[in-house]
């Protein structure tokens, strides 16, 4: 029923093999959350995993983000590596307490007597019509805070190996999948079986300004330097893939290449992400900028319903490839 | 100046404007342009350089009798000298 | 404290090597001076310096190869005061953004003008005076390219006259130069729509007027057509601006000043074409005093760094031993190159009847993503009546 592991699969069985694998791998790792037993998981990352491995390693959790994600974190400290899925990311707030209050918290307060290993996967971002209470992007929230580690798999090879990763991390880490990304199709590199957790990634080379992005965002990205290579300009484009901690390194080198800067994310501008990253690039990076820095970012509105308006919210590729234009080309968008 | 400094006077300036040439491969009656792969820039040059070193006038009409090694020593020899 | 880099000799050069130092720590320098030869793929180049100052630091050693932009030598010390006294040195310099680069003092510039970082820092490299700027960018901002193309805009220093040595061809290497040609011509027939035209020249008021002026002048001071084809190319160019600049990044920038590149092709196989700034308002006496010292040095000795910055378009001319007429190619990033065939009598029709007459056969090679034929024989039209009139060129 499963593809190959090389070649050709979609980011959702990505998903799935790295749970899959991560659970045969460690006796000690275990699926909890809310319809991922027996329903196979909202988005169906864990469809046949139920019947592979069972109850007591795939728990169906009653619908309290709070209960789940603290019994989570004390399974973690009790030695087990827990792998615990939120339905969305508007509803992790109801276990925010327990992500920053103790998640975050516990390893710097015992003074690193207690490890968190906890790794918990939560749906994100907008575009597929659900409305304002499931269609957010507050990954930027938890990249404000010290103790966690925040990632944003874009690409297949980061859904299918990001969780490994994760899970060896002592510390707390937070994965967040894109909605619109479980059904993107990629391929597998067969000579690649793991990839870090630390750095961003350039995804395509180019001199004339860099675009930033991540998740859903970097698929836009990309789509809009294919937009811009056909006018003749060559788009950078950087894949933060790590949120928290930001690999500004990657940023800055990019940066003092190309000069020129439009940072997406679909996330609100205020007091978001993409304004750190900016923040950082004009502490750090200043004397190399050439034009001011530009953001494309969601708009400041409750996520709307109807299909048009929801579009009209979200940064879309002609968005970021205008941004683009008037910075290579003034005066000429 | 006797025939065999103008020889070397003339080779020198050469020298300088076709470091790579042999001039001991140019016979006396050859064209100097073909000789030498130069141009009427070259060709400028070394009409220029004449007229400084050696010190004589020379007019544009007779740019063609300094077209050999022949043509240039006789030209040379045959000049009244201006006051240095 | 100004660091001396090495240059960028034409948009195609990635590396050079460090051939020869002419100054040693300690050596007072100004700008214009020559300091160090450099080997490219043109040959070995005379490298002038910018600053003013005294030599700190030859931070590379002869026979090393370095990317553009390495820091060759540290000019410093005391005499780094500008001469302009309309520029106060800054007192006080910014905190370093990161280590260990410290950050250069901001250039001075129009209260009020907009700057952008990198613009700013590298004008300062350069010692380019921002408040003679006018910005491209956004909002008006003077931007990098703005700079850099000021620099090469800029007036060349003061040329000393070079110490007297035997010439030499230290570094040519002929197969080198034979891939750079093949690389820029390669790139050019690949990304360049070219399109070309061709027009026919009468010469004949042109060559009269040159007679009766060399005829009255001592050697030195006499000239050679070339010098009025090249001038009444560079004067035409002020008439069609689009056609005198680059092609960067997928959009044309104007040349900021007609810097013609002149075509010399060397012995042996070769060809370079150093740039002859402001060809357009040179007078002719000067224009081909410029064109005659270039071809001896481009063929027996060596280029200064400042002629191989890149010109805005390129001018060659067959000579006497050529040919009827050239489809040239162009060299990039430039967007046009202006040929000129042999200088020919053949039949020309005037006034009825046939007559035989000297002509030259103009010819344009222009990038059709910039401009379009029509603007291309405005400009060869342009050349002939220029012509037609020398003693006003």
């Amino acid at each position: 029923m499963s593809p190959a592991a090389t070649g050709t699969i979609t980011y959702r069985e990505a998903c799935r093999q790295a749970i899959r694998d991560a659970l045969l791998a460690d006796p000690q790792a275990f699926l909890m959350g809310e319809d991922v037993g027996r329903y196979g998981g909202c988005y169906a990352v864990t469809k046949g995993l139920l019947d592979e491995f069972g109850e007591d390693r795939i728990r169906d959790t009653p619908l309290s983000e709070s209960a789940f994600v603290g019994a989570g974190i004390g399974a973690a400290l009790a030695g087990l590596h827990p792998i615990v899925e939120i339905m969305t990311v508007n509803f992790s707030l109801l276990a925010l307490d327990q992500i920053v209050n103790n998640a975050a918290t516990i390893p710097h307060m015992s003074g690193g007597q207690f490890a968190v290993p906890l790794v918990i996967r939560i749906a994100t971002g907008g575009g597929r019509r659900v409305a304002a209470q499931h269609s957010h992007s507050l990954e930027g929230w938890y990249a404000h805070i010290p103790g966690l580690r925040v990632l944003a798999p874009a690409v297949v090879e980061d859904a299918r190996y990001m969780l490994a990763a994760a899970l060896a991390d002592p510390n707390p880490v937070l994965i967040f999948e894109h909605v619109m990304l479980y059904n993107m199709e990629g391929a597998l590199d067969p000579s690649v079986n793991a990839v870090d957790i630390a750095r961003a990634k350039i995804r395509r080379a180019g001199s004339n300004v860099s675009l930033i992005a991540y998740g859903n965002g970097l698929i836009k990205a990309l789509a809009a330097a294919e937009l811009l290579s056909a006018e003749g300009i060559a788009a950078e484009v950087v894949d933060l893939r790590v949120l928290r901690p930001l690999d500004t390194a990657t940023i800055l080198a990019s940066v003092a290449k190309t000069r020129r800067v439009v940072i997406v994310d679909e996330g609100w501008k205020s007091g978001s992400l993409s304004a750190e990253i900016g923040v950082r690039i004009a502490e750090e990076g200043f004397f190399d900028l050439d034009a001011p820095l530009r953001r494309v970012c969601g708009r400041e509105v409750p996520m709307p319903y109807a299909a048009h308006l929801e579009d009209a919210a979200l940064p879309q590729p002609a968005d970021i490839a205008a941004a683009a234009r008037g910075l290579v080309r003034p005066g000429r968008t | 100046m006797t025939e065999t400094e103008i020889r070397h006077m003339i080779a020198d300036i050469l020298g300088n404007i076709v470091p790579e040439a042999d001039l001991s491969t140019v016979s006396d009656e050859e064209d100097l342009r073909e000789a030498l792969d130069i141009d009427s820039m070259d060709f400028l040059n070394f009409v220029v350089a004449l007229h400084l070193r050696a010190g004589i006038d020379i007019p544009e009409i007779d740019y063609p009798r300094l077209r050999t090694l022949k043509g240039a020593i006789a030209y040379v020899q045959q000049a009244p000298t201006k006051a240095k | 404290m100004a660091d001396f880099r090495m240059p960028a000799l034409g948009a195609d050069m990635e590396a050079g090597t460090l051939v020869e130092w002419l100054v040693k720590p300690g050596d007072r320098v100004k700008r214009g001076d020559v300091i160090a030869v450099v080997e490219t793929q043109k040959g070995a180049i005379e490298v002038e310096v910018f600053d003013e100052g005294v030599v700190s630091d030859i931070v590379v050693p002869v026979k090393t190869k370095v990317p553009v932009g390495t820091v060759l030598a540290r000019i410093g010390g005391e005499a780094a005061a500008p001469a302009k006294a309309a520029m106060p040195p800054t007192p006080v310099p910014v905190a370093p953004p990161r280590p260990p680069a410290a950050p250069p003092p901001p250039a001075p510039a129009r209260l009020g003008a907009k700057v952008t970082p990198a613009a700013r820092r590298r004008a300062t490299e350069l010692g380019i005076d921002l408040a003679t700027l006018a910005g491209t960018g956004i909002d008006g901002s003077v931007t990098l390219a703005d700079v850099e193309a000021a620099a090469i805009a800029r007036p060349p220093a003061k040329a000393a006259p070079l110490p007297a040595e035997k010439p030499r061809r230290l570094g040519f290497d002929p197969a080198e130069m034979r891939k750079a040609i093949a690389a820029a011509m390669a790139r050019s027939k690949r990304e360049i729509p070219h399109y070309y035209l061709s027009d026919t020249i009468d010469l004949g008021a042109a060559l009269a007027w040159l007679e009766s002026h060399n005829a009255a002048q001592p050697v030195p001071q006499r000239m050679l057509p070339a010098a009025l084809l090249l001038k009444a190319s560079a004067l035409a160019l002020r008439e069609m601006p689009q056609l005198n600049g680059t092609y960067v990044d997928g959009a044309f920038h104007p040349g900021g000043g007609i810097h013609a590149g002149w075509a010399i092709s060397l012995r042996g196989g070769g060809l370079v074409a150093p740039a002859i700034r402001d060809a357009d308002q040179r007078p002719l006496p000067e224009l081909m005093a410029a064109m005659r010292d270039l071809v001896q040095r481009a063929r027996s000795g060596r280029l200064r760094s400042s002629e191989l910055e890149s010109p805005t378009v390129t001018v060659t001319s067959l000579g006497d031993r050529g040919a009827d007429a050239i489809a040239a190619i162009i060299y990039p990033p430039q967007v046009a190159i202006i040929g000129f065939g042999s200088i020919r009598v053949r039949p020309w029709v005037v006034e009825g009847r046939i007559e035989p007459r000297s002509l030259v056969t103009a010819s344009l090679a222009a990038d059709h993503r910039v401009s379009d034929g029509h603007l291309g024989a405005l400009l060869l039209n342009a050349i002939g009546r220029l012509l037609q009139e020398p003693a006003k060129l």
